[in-house]
């Protein structure tokens, strides 16, 4: 996977004024999109090694083992990695929620209700 | 008419008569209500319909069938067309949605310019419509079996229903309707499922319960000249393996009428449960399918091995008014099974009928036979409409609105959209009469070029603030014109002759190959030329966080609407064509 460095590279840091708003503060910032780089990388690190690592390059030394009824590699290429990705949405989801709360840039209320900010849309 | 032909046209008839009040209820006037449902639908709900979009025909009809021959190598489309979901939930929505535009080219153009918007205009054209054309054949297949005439009236038929019910209502009525066709199919998915696996294992959870019969199913295989079922890399070798799963997870996460679905949610935080909600809901049928697969399988063996063919049961003569299963000529009992007609195999059962065909292959009563009848064509009907949809938005908006005639009033830009729906359904007939490969197969060339045009533009554009208009549209083009040039030089679709595959890299793994060359294209030509305005690198600093900073010491809670820090989206963006 060529992924390029998604740190900031090029562009001029966004610069933050400081009228009738929080101090110039850079830090929260990189340190909220590092935390979220963090967490994804792990997420996909898992979601490459379930899929493409047990499920399709190593599928045959795992179909050895037997899990239940089935060959593991089978089992995992079939049924194991699609039960893994939906936890690894969800653990997105929650842990992104709990980092969004914890920098104070989430989101009034949920979905169904709110309209945070979003005004100048409807 | 026959009894299960009854069941079905109740069946068809009663889920049709449902969609189509539904959407005839919120049926819309307004450009925003008719392209994204003004940003109102619950997340549950959003995601039940992102995966009633999503289940296409082939994910319905064809995918279990596909598994059934491919045994293990099945996996290519069960791990595809879930694991990109990961990416889409990861590197995309909540980035999207924060941006808030209705499109994929909408995005790409605030972010890179013009002419890459009109790009990926016509990259979701060409996507959206061969996926289509994987609809039409889907839905013939059915109308065919279940009214008894041939495959083509079958498509014509399908294909006139998608067309008025997509023009009916945009895609409010569309999400709504949606969930309802996620309901129907999902039931018509697991109820035979449930009903065949309690029947031949004592267990009612397929998930469960079909690693029982996987080595009777192996020795089973074996004598009627297949391969182990279980046996991986049979069918496809491991280097084209890795490539499809890949081509199709990050084509599923390029996808123009999946991303749009995103924006429907109010918030950022919304996206991202839709996200799971979606893939919750997928999972249910996609974990269903290889038990499927597998059960008809073991039936479909065990029912014809070793039967003279004037012995043979029911359902064998009852889809050969298809075309779609034959038997070979002088032939007196059954020796072996296939599912390609090269293969000179006795019987000759295409993959595209053994879901419709499993509850009756398993001799389960006439309802049940009918129900999966209608849950098939809830799949096509609905995958057809989000696409159709996209073709017209499209059109109308990134074509003819934003190049044509800038002063085009709503009315005519949605007439515009609805007379390019016609066209292309009118041509997705005539494509699907003749698809170059089964449905599942043709969908996956849709992935393909999805894979190597959009994802890399759009995570570049999230991620990578120096990528400019030019990196991005040089990178569109090399990949899209790639992974296009090698599918026509494999496969035999517009009178090209069909030649051996290099590497032994299938047309439907190229889109790997092709996003990687996008991604290296991008890259360098971004790196050549000057970086983006120091506005733009701010709007993309400022989808990075969901909302502005509200707990800061020295200032009490920041209003929504105050200044201070960059924010992206409509408010510093280039005018969006809605508002």
């Amino acid at each position: 996977m060529s992924r390029p460095d998604p740190m900031r590279q090029g562009g001029p840091p966004a610069q933050e004024t400081t009228e009738g708003g929080p101090p110039p503060t850079h830090d929260w910032r990189r340190e909220y999109w590092r935390r979220n780089l963090r967490l994804m990388a792990v997420l996909l690190v898992i979601w490459f090694a379930v899929s493409f690592g047990c499920g399709i390059l190593f599928v045959e030394q795992l179909n050895e083992i037997s899990f239940f009824d089935y060959p593991l590699g089978f089992w995992f290429a079939q049924q194991g990695s699609i039960y893994t990705f939906v936890l690894l949405i969800l653990v997105y989801a929650v842990r992104m929620d709990r980092l969004d709360k914890e920098f104070g840039v989430d989101e009034n209320g949920d979905d169904d209700e709110a309209e945070t900010g979003r005004g100048g849309e409807q | 008419m026959s009894n299960i032909q009854a069941w079905t046209t109740v069946f068809i008839v009663l889920s049709f008569g449902t969609y189509i009040f539904i959407a005839w209820r919120s049926r819309v006037k307004e450009t925003e209500g008719f392209y994204v449902a003004g940003h109102g639908v619950p997340t549950v709900a959003n995601g039940a319909a992102i995966a009633a979009d999503w289940m296409s025909a082939a994910s319905f009809i064809s995918m279990a069938g596909l598994i059934a021959f491919l045994g293990s190598d099945g996996s290519i489309y069960l791990m595809g067309w879930t694991g990109g979901y990961v990416l889409l939930a990861v590197l995309l929505a909540p980035y999207l949605r924060k941006w808030g535009k209705y499109t994929v080219p909408e995005f790409v153009g605030d972010r890179y310019s013009e002419l890459v918007r009109t790009i990926a205009a016509g990259a979701a054209i060409i996507i959206s419509f061969t996926y289509v054309v994987g609809q039409m054949a889907g839905g013939g297949i059915v109308f065919s079996r279940f009214l008894d005439i041939d495959l083509n009236g079958g498509i014509m038929i399908a294909a006139a229903i998608i067309f008025l019910y997509a023009v009916l209502g945009g895609m409010k009525g569309i999400t709504w309707t949606q969930v309802a066709q996620y309901t129907v199919l999902i039931t018509a998915y697991l109820i035979p499922a449930v009903a065949v696996a309690q029947r031949m294992t004592g267990v009612p959870i397929p998930q469960v319960s079909f690693g029982e019969i996987l080595a009777e199913l192996n020795s089973l295989g074996t004598e009627l000249g297949l391969n182990e079922y279980t046996q991986a890399f049979t069918e496809r070798p491991q280097v084209d393996i890795f490539l499809v799963t890949m081509a199709l997870m990050v084509g599923t996460a390029g996808l123009p009428h999946v991303i749009i679905r995103f924006y429907t949610t109010k918030t950022v935080r919304g996206s991202r449960y839709s996200a799971f909600w979606a893939l919750l809901f997928i999972a249910l049928l996609y974990t269903t399918a290889p038990a499927v697969g597998a059960f008809t399988k073991f039936n479909l063996l065990e029912g014809v091995q070793g039967t003279s063919v004037s012995e043979l049961p029911a359902w064998v003569e009852n889809w050969m008014g298809t075309g779609l299963v034959t038997i070979g000529e002088d032939v007196e009992t059954i020796q072996s099974v296939g599912n390609n007609p090269a293969s000179g195999a006795d019987l000759i059962v295409n993959n595209d009928i053994l879901v419709l065909a499993s509850p009756e292959i398993a001799g389960l009563p006439a309802p049940i036979v009918g129900l999966v009848a209608a849950g098939g064509m809830a799949a096509a009907m609905s995958t057809a409409a989000g696409l159709l949809l996209v073709i017209s938005s499209s059109v109308s908006h990134d074509f003819y609105f934003r190049r044509i005639r800038k002063e085009a009033p709503d009315r005519e830009r949605l007439l515009v959209g609805r007379i390019a729906m016609a066209g292309a359904v009118v041509v997705a007939v005539i494509a699907g009469m003749n698809p170059p490969a089964f449905v599942a197969q043709v969908v996956a060339f849709a992935f393909g070029m999805a894979a190597s045009s959009f994802f890399p533009a759009l995570v570049l554009g999230i991620f990578w603030k120096r990528c400019n208009a030019a990196g991005a549209a040089a990178g569109m083009i090399a990949g899209l014109v790639f992974t296009i040039s090698y599918m026509v030089y494999t496969l035999e679709v517009f009178g090209t002759s069909a030649n051996d595959h290099i590497l032994d890299i299938s047309p439907e793994g190229i889109g790997t190959i092709g996003a990687l060359v996008n991604f290296a294209v991008a890259i360098v030509v971004s790196k050549l030329t000057p970086p983006p305005s120091r506005e733009l690198a701010e709007m993309v600093e400022g989808i990075r966080y969901p909302a502005r900073r509200r707990t800061v010491p020295a200032s009490a809670q920041t209003g929504p609407s105050s200044s201070g820090e960059p924010e992206a989206g409509p408010a510093t963006g280039p005018t969006a064509g809605q508002s």
